[in-house]
């Protein structure tokens, strides 16, 4: 009896759950064709008319508004990507500082982890476009001849061209998620017992083989779920790309919006596309950390 | 909607989920009732077909979108109060409309956002620098519908005087700074497309951005309205280093709009605009209106002059406001001549030449139908 009351009382629940979300997209449609916003894609098709200053692949403006917002979306998973690796640099090494018996190192990590975490992202973003790209005006920064050479124009790296909306998204993203990450790779590290790091220099382990063969296998599983969000939030946090001119999904979708006056539908757009780009990086972390933990239980 | 209610039912659904008894099985299924009705309650209640004009009445203030970042149109002042052309025509309906002009409440919007919020009622009516097109009037576009223009403008391009750049051709391969979410970001486009030059448009999400981007040699040139351009060369440190080209992209009629299923809001809008030009044409200004009130009233031959001060006839009342809404209009901000000269006459701040602005009897753009 117990068991079939559970059991009623669970459909009863999912029933609930599926009537609201009923009545909340039936009120969301009928308001909308109220409004005169009747739901539809099919605007998709018709011709963006209007140009972007980057596109992975080819583009122009007599392409699709479908074909613009995923160009869009290729240049939001373009700085994500490389923001992640860069971050992730940043972090290991900083967190690295900051946990070392170097004095000049770990000061310098923690002034870095100070002045990041407390100022505003957007702030951040402005100073690294507005004052550290463009306020080069006309002087070009060339520290490595014929290899890397900087301009308020953006990157020359070994013939690649980096805009500066571009890098300063880049620099931007990476060092405040850096010093994020560099907090998650300290607290990892120091939650391994001091006695670890004593079993390795009894051993005659020099620090820097110990640090990477006995301490950092047993901080991972510590780290990675840590790591994980502050991945999430640099993806997420990409959409302030707006604020430097680079066109990144939010960008194209704000053009969208206003020559096509959907916003309801491009939202959604937005909200998935950035779902599927979350879902991609959560999965892939997830497969990291059973790798971490299958590794260490066979040690 | 009820919140007391609300939360009672929402608490007594979680107790229940709590006790998870058969007993409380009815409960349960009552809360949730209660909740679907609540919820079912909600998507009726913000949808009557009451006209705005009545829900700005009822709540003795008007709610006006600006833009608050344009000297000239709207600008924030150093007594912390909005000052502009398009502050003035807030003015001017408030007057109209609920017959004094201080009662606006000011609403900064940027471009993406200000259509979505005539549509969500956030705003009563729209008076930001807004270009007047087919797409967006049209029930099958935006669904807004617009007042008379109150300003001509047309899309221009500044460059810095030393690129010796004089003609949009010297633009090819360029990078332009534009604003996103514009007509501005879609007509610069028709246009280097049209000619076939290839540019690189940088895209901001507002004026400011593209100044500064500008400024700081992001790009070759900037693209805006020539007013928007006017105003914000009025704010560098060396105006006379940059010239605006003569070519001109487009049309820009800027016209305040509404929401397109409103009429009875559009027609007073409409008809608003129209007093504060028909009274410049009549040279009826702010500091002789009550002269002509007395003069309206001691000459009943002068038909036409008395039934635009409402003192004969009833053409207030046929679109919704008082009859004498025009002498309301005219006492707060003056005619369209005087709101233009104080914001962009030759001695203001943003001097800009009226041009097509001027009245159709001096060469201009703007004309209004009789008032009969």
């Amino acid at each position: 009896m117990k068991q079939f009351n559970k059991l009623y009382f669970q459909l009863a629940l999912l029933a609930a759950v599926f009537i609201l979300l009923a009545i909340l997209i039936n009120n969301l449609t009928i308001n909308l064709s109220r409004a005169g916003l009747e739901f539809s894609f099919s605007w998709l098709y018709r011709p963006a008319s209007f140009a972007l200053a980057e596109h992975p692949l080819p583009y122009s403006p007599s392409d699709s508004y479908a074909w613009a917002l995923f160009m869009g979306w290729l240049n939001s998973l373009k700085v994500i990507i490389v923001s992640l690796f860069l971050a992730t640099c940043i972090g290991v090494f900083m967190g690295l500082a900051r946990t070392s018996n170097n004095t000049i190192l770990n000061f310098t990590s923690a002034i870095y982890i100070t002045i990041i975490r407390q100022t505003p992202l957007l702030l951040q973003l402005m100073f690294w476009y507005f004052v550290a790209f463009l306020g080069l005006r006309d002087n070009t920064f060339t520290p490595l001849k014929g290899i890397l050479s900087i301009s308020n124009q953006g990157i020359e790296l070994l013939g690649l061209n980096l805009s500066s909306e571009f890098s300063a998204l880049l620099f931007g993203l990476s060092v405040f998620a850096g010093a994020y990450i560099a907090e998650v790779v300290r607290g990892g590290i120091l939650s391994v017992s001091t006695g670890q790091w004593e079993a390795f220099r009894s051993l005659g382990l020099p620090e820097s083989s110990g640090l990477y063969k006995i301490i950092i296998p047993q901080a991972l599983p510590a780290i990675i779920p840590g790591l994980t969000s502050q991945y999430l939030n640099l993806a997420k946090n990409s959409t302030l790309a707006i604020a430097v001119g680079y066109s990144d999904i939010y960008a194209v979708n704000d053009t969208v919006i206003n020559q096509t006056g959907r916003a309801v539908e491009s939202f959604i757009i937005l909200l998935v596309s950035f779902l599927i780009l979350n879902l991609i990086i959560t999965n892939g972390m997830e497969i990291i950390n059973r790798m971490t933990l299958n590794t260490n239980k066979y040690q | 909607m009820n919140w007391d209610l609300l939360v009672y039912i929402t608490e007594k659904f979680y107790e229940d989920l709590v006790t998870d008894s058969f007993k409380n099985m009815r409960r349960l299924l009552l809360g949730i009732v209660g909740l679907t009705m609540l919820i079912g309650g909600c998507a009726k209640t913000s949808q009557e077909n009451i006209s705005r004009l009545d829900v700005l009445r009822n709540r003795n203030e008007l709610i006006c979108g600006v833009s608050g970042k344009i000297p000239g149109f709207s600008f924030l002042g150093s007594d912390g109060s909005y000052r502009g052309l398009d502050v003035d025509i807030c003015k001017a309906f408030a007057a109209a409309f609920l017959g004094d002009s201080t009662k606006v409440q000011y609403r900064p919007l940027t471009a993406a956002e200000r259509f979505t919020a005539i549509k969500t009622g956030e705003i009563d009516l729209l008076s930001r620098n807004t270009t007047f097109t087919l797409s967006r009037d049209s029930s099958g576009g935006n669904g807004l519908t617009f007042a008379p223009v109150v300003f001509h403008d047309g899309q221009g391009l500044m460059v810095k005087r030393e690129s010796q750049i004089t003609n949009i051709e010297g633009l090819a391969n360029k990078s332009i700074c534009v604003g996103s979410g514009t007509t501005t970001e879609q007509n610069i486009n028709d246009e280097f497309e049209a000619l076939s030059l290839p540019y690189t448009p940088i895209k901001y999400q507002d004026l400011n951005q593209v100044v500064a981007g500008y400024l700081q040699g992001r790009c070759s040139a900037m693209t805006s309205d020539r007013s928007q351009l006017a105003a914000a060369r009025s704010g560098f440190a060396n105006p006379q280093d940059h010239i605006i080209l003569d070519d001109v992209l487009s049309k820009e009629p800027l016209a305040p709009a509404s929401d397109g299923r409103d009429h009875k809001l559009a027609d007073a809008m409409r008809w608003v605009i129209y007093a504060l030009i028909s009274a410049e044409e009549q040279e009826i200004t702010k500091s002789n209106i009550n002269e002509k009130v007395q003069i309206a009233r001691d000459n009943p031959q002068l038909k036409p002059l008395r039934r635009f001060l409402g003192i004969e006839g009833d053409l207030g009342e046929k679109i919704g406001l008082s009859n004498n809404f025009v002498v309301n209009v005219i006492k707060s901000t003056g005619n369209y001549g005087e709101i233009y000269n104080r914001h962009l006459g030759l001695s203001s701040e943003v001097p800009i030449p009226r041009g097509l602005n001027e009245l159709h009897i001096n060469g201009g753009a703007h004309i209004s139908p009789p008032f009969n």
